[in-house]
């Protein structure tokens, strides 16, 4: 085994950080390392936690580290800002809310930018939910850029999805829309001194008592909860709801083999395999400037787009696939 | 594969100092430059600082104090970074500072300071010049 991973598996703080950077960065040689973490992960519990810009999440992760510190489990975060479309830089500021933590030893937290990855999360979070979970830590929370309606990836990582709403943020055909209101495991009404609390509650009751997802002997039915993160308040009822899902899982899938479950790992493949082909195609062609090349012909009106398409992808393919 | 490393940079407010208009400016400018920037927000002390950026894997800390105790928070953290074996990420400031502190702080593992006046351009193009990405 390499020395970046027996250091990882230590829980060495900063081979942990310099890693996560070099997944972050795409550096090739992270893969080894990848490989020979994987055995030692399955062993974190992974909790998603998405919602809106603003609703808390922040806050509520805050409180959430306090509650499982005091349990003394130790806790991995990563916490996902948006990329700038413009410069490519990111402002992250969700550490601020959970800076009273980062002397804790027990705890890690990493902010990560999009860099123009859709979904709610980057690209590497998968593989820095691994390196968290090599490293040990028991549990790992994993923050959203606050997203709309569509940007579903937190679930396919989380074993517990909680969707956090505010009062008052759209009427009831809001909730009867496909995407982000159907993932949810547990749904956090934050904020919930302010008006419109229970319409609020009884629009999410209304949607979860209609949820298709009971089909196949799925019987969690997502528990609405109210809270105020800030001042902790609801927060010790909200885990203990998420212990219950956590049972509810070990229920039913005999010891948390959840990464193992076909489905998840189809879907983890497919998005493996499909950065690798983008990364090593992609990358190949814009090195040699033909990618460059069919932009400008296309610019210059010399080629439709699509033919420029098929000119690139095609000879790649049947080299690759020889 | 291309090589995709960026700049990241911790801006942080030390001590007892609750003005952080030029901190968040300067961040803001820092994203502009295409910077990722980690702002730790209000009242950190040097370890808490320290240990983030350790975390967060940054290339450089930029400190911002406008309310005196620069001689010893700015310090205190190049000593904290170096305790670490982190001597690698670069300390600079900026704020309040009066111009006799300057030679002392530099003296002291502060690479830079940039004082009021110090245009946003000015500021990105050291950081340009002076923080690669390790």
């Amino acid at each position: 085994m390499s020395s970046v991973s027996e250091k990882v598996i230590a829980g060495d703080v900063r081979t942990v950080a310099r890693l996560i950077r070099d997944i972050d960065d795409g550096m090739p040689n992270v893969r080894e390392v990848l490989k020979e973490l994987y055995p030692a992960t399955g062993n974190a519990y992974v909790i998603g936690i998405t919602g809106a810009p603003g609703v808390g999440k922040s806050t509520l992760v805050d409180q959430m580290i306090s509650h499982l510190r005091e349990d003394n489990k130790t806790v991995g975060v990563l916490a996902v800002d948006p990329t700038s479309p413009f410069s490519g830089g990111a402002i992250l500021g969700d550490r601020i809310r959970m800076q009273r933590h980062s002397m804790d030893e027990g705890v890690f937290i990493r902010s990560m930018a999009t860099r123009g990855h859709f979904g709610g999360l980057t690209l590497s979070t998968r593989s820095a939910i691994d390196v968290l979970d090599a490293m040990g830590k028991d549990y790992i929370i994993v923050e959203t850029v606050g997203v709309g309606q569509d940007e579903v990836d937190v679930v396919k990582s989380a074993h517990t999805t909680v969707i956090v709403v505010i009062p008052g943020m759209g009427d009831d055909i809001q909730a009867i829309k496909a995407g982000i209101l159907e993932i949810g495991d547990i749904f956090l009404i934050n904020k919930a001194d302010r008006e419109g609390a229970d319409k609020t509650l009884s629009d999410l009751r209304l949607m979860t008592d209609m949820d298709q997802k009971k089909h196949e002997g799925d019987k969690w039915t997502p528990p609405i909860l109210k809270a105020q993160a800030v001042f902790d308040t609801g927060v010790a009822e909200f885990l203990e709801e998420i212990e219950k899902h956590r049972k509810y899982l070990l229920d039913i899938t005999e010891g948390l083999q959840f990464r193992k479950d076909k489905h998840r790992v189809q879907e983890e493949l497919r998005d493996m395999m499909k950065n690798r082909l983008i990364e090593e195609v992609l990358d190949g062609l814009t090195e040699t400037g033909e990618f460059e090349k069919a932009v400008d012909s296309i610019v210059e009106g010399k080629l439709d787009p699509y033919t420029a398409c098929d000119n690139i992808v095609l000879p790649a393919l049947a080299t690759n696939t020889r | 594969m291309v090589n995709k490393r960026r700049i990241r940079v911790m801006v942080a407010k030390p001590g007892l100092d609750g003005h952080d208009r030029g901190a968040r400016i300067i961040a803001r400018a820092y994203r502009d430059a295409g910077f990722e920037v980690v702002y730790s927000g209000l009242h950190q002390t040097p370890e808490e600082i320290v240990e983030a950026s350790i975390q967060e894997d940054v290339d450089m800390i930029g400190l911002s104090s406008l309310a005196g105790a620069h001689n010893y928070l700015f310090p205190r953290t190049v000593e904290l970074l170096r305790e670490k074996g982190a001597d690698d990420i670069i300390v600079c400031g900026g704020g309040i500072i009066p111009d006799e502190d300057i030679p002392v702080l530099k003296e002291k593992g502060i690479k830079e300071i940039f004082t009021p006046g110090t245009t946003l351009d000015n500021i990105v193009k050291w950081v340009k010049e002076n923080v690669k990405p390790r």
